[in-house]
């Protein structure tokens, strides 16, 4: 699998895009998805909550397990990926396009977000 | 048991299949090769390959093999005939489940007993210490043999095209020896998925040639390698009982709802089988004041009960999860679980789980959650 060269990743396997007018695009990665195996429900958080970076803001379900959802960055959510909530399987099927989760006025970045090169290297895929 | 995890014979093809490979009972099996629930649903419709070469079997033979057998067990084994196979359990001295097993009569004097891979050590240990004094050997074969299933409506089509065997005459829970895909196996009709299969005992090298031969006869029907994982959801579905979920040493087979594995009325050793006294307790008590009873619950919502969480009534814990998954087959959240006797009617109201804090509604029904069409 390859890694977006233009995401940027956080330890807890979630990818995050570049910002447009403020707002960056969160999603897991799919070394994460791979991991969890079929997601059969997505709790997203709210449009209009506030997310902390390196916090639960969610959780996805799996067949084996369910994981909490870490956002990468801080900052208001405006927009949850509705096609998620209706067809979870698209966080394995497309984790970086269709099966992003939310969107995010970034109020503030971490300084330790990886690289796409980095991020391959520390997850071993 | 040392921390290096057992393989299979089998664990290199496994490895060339991408499987995503987890530790179980100190083996190393595959979980899924790609979407458990396609695996899942492959096996309802068509049919699923399994390794299952953790199971642990051992070799009971000699004059007395019966006695020791009905001594041993709570099943009365005289009654099994040579070919066919027994669902029985082996339980401790206070009726507490050692384990669940299937016993094959392989010959008059000669059972083959297959136990779950964690207990395999246990059981092979208590069926020694109870030989004692009997005319009979018992004899570790957990590396005599890989275990391969195929399982699925499709599988009799697919076995039957790789050998000469009468699988027509082999009736559910029941084995016979036979030559498949040029190999000699112990093939038997039963499985843990709740749909029509085979189990084929063959000989560690010969794995990969039956494995190899099954996946392409199978090709045309859809036939596809199957992980754990999917057979967690499909006898889960089916309500079978998992040994450290449903089944443990602090419940009776009467506690777990499978009293009926337990036969006072034996072909020997009516009287004196280990565990008789109290498993007498337990019927008596399971007839008269049952304790908790084990039932399946289906989900209202979309939040999934996993084995631990508590089952709530008007705030109050009355019962416990052992086993939750999404349900391929249902399309929800199902779970069984021990609740108190007073909730365990299907349809009782108000009943939910304790999901992190939350108290999702679940609907009380009767197991199995999914049986299939004959």
């Amino acid at each position: 699998m390859s890694n977006p060269q233009q995401l940027r990743y956080s330890k807890e396997h979630e990818w995050l895009s570049a910002t447009e007018d403020g707002v960056a695009t969160v999603g897991i990665t799919e070394f994460a998805a791979n991991a969890l195996g079929d997601v059969v429900y997505a709790d997203l958080p709210d449009v209009g909550a506030t997310v902390t970076a390196g916090e639960t803001c969610g959780e996805l379900e799996s067949t084996k397990s369910v994981s909490d959802l870490y956002s990468p960055v801080s900052g208001e959510v405006v927009e949850a990926n509705q096609d998620v909530v209706d067809d979870p399987s698209l966080v394995n099927s497309a984790p970086f396009t269709g099966g992003w989760l939310f969107k995010v006025r970034v109020a503030e970045e971490p300084g330790d977000l990886l690289s796409a090169d980095e991020y391959t290297e520390f997850a071993g895929s | 048991m040392s921390n290096t995890p057992r393989h299979t014979a089998l664990d290199a093809l496994h490895r060339s299949l991408g499987a995503t490979m987890t530790d179980f009972a100190g083996w190393d099996m595959p979980l899924r090769y790609g979407s458990e629930r396609d695996e899942h649903t492959a096996v309802r419709t068509r049919a699923g390959l399994f390794d299952l070469s953790h199971m642990g079997e051992i070799t009971v033979t000699g004059p007395q093999a019966v006695d020791l057998l009905n001594y041993a067990l709570v099943g009365n084994i005289g009654s099994v005939g040579t070919g066919r196979a027994r669902y029985t359990m082996i339980c401790q001295a206070d009726g507490g489940i050692l384990d669940d097993l299937i016993v094959y009569r392989l010959q008059d004097q000669e059972f083959m007993v297959v136990a779950n891979a964690g207990n395999a050590q246990v059981v092979l240990d208590a069926l020694t210490e109870r030989a004692a004094g009997f005319d009979a050997q018992v004899r570790d074969d957990r590396d005599a043999y890989a275990l391969i299933a195929v399982q699925g409506p499709e599988s009799p089509g697919i076995l039957k095209s790789v050998t000469d065997a009468d699988l027509d005459g082999l009736k559910y829970y029941a084995g016979l020896p036979g030559t498949v895909a040029g190999v000699p196996a112990l093939i038997a009709r039963t499985g843990y998925t709740g749909e029509d299969g085979f189990e084929l005992f063959v000989a560690p090298e010969h794995a990969e040639k039956l494995w190899r031969a099954l996946t392409e006869a199978g090709a045309p029907a859809g036939l596809v390698p199957c992980g754990l994982s999917c057979r967690d959801t499909l006898r889960l579905e089916a309500g079978m009982p998992l040994y450290g979920h449903e089944l443990t040493t602090a419940l009776t087979p009467f506690d777990a709802g499978l009293g009926r594995v337990v036969k006072f009325d034996k072909t020997s050793h009516a009287d004196d089988f280990v565990g008789a006294d109290a498993l007498r307790a337990a019927a008596e008590r399971a007839e008269a004041a049952p304790p908790r009873k084990l039932v399946g619950l289906v989900a209202e919502g979309r939040r999934v009960p996993r084995a631990g969480m508590s089952v709530v009534a008007d705030g109050t814990v009355i019962g416990e999860v052992t086993s939750g998954a999404p349900s391929p087959t249902l399309g929800k959240p199902i779970a069984m679980a021990y609740v108190d006797a007073a909730h365990a009617a299907p349809g009782t109201p108000g009943v939910g789980v304790d999901i992190r804090g939350t108290h999702e509604p679940y609907e009380v029904v009767a197991l199995p959650f999914y049986k299939r069409q004959k």
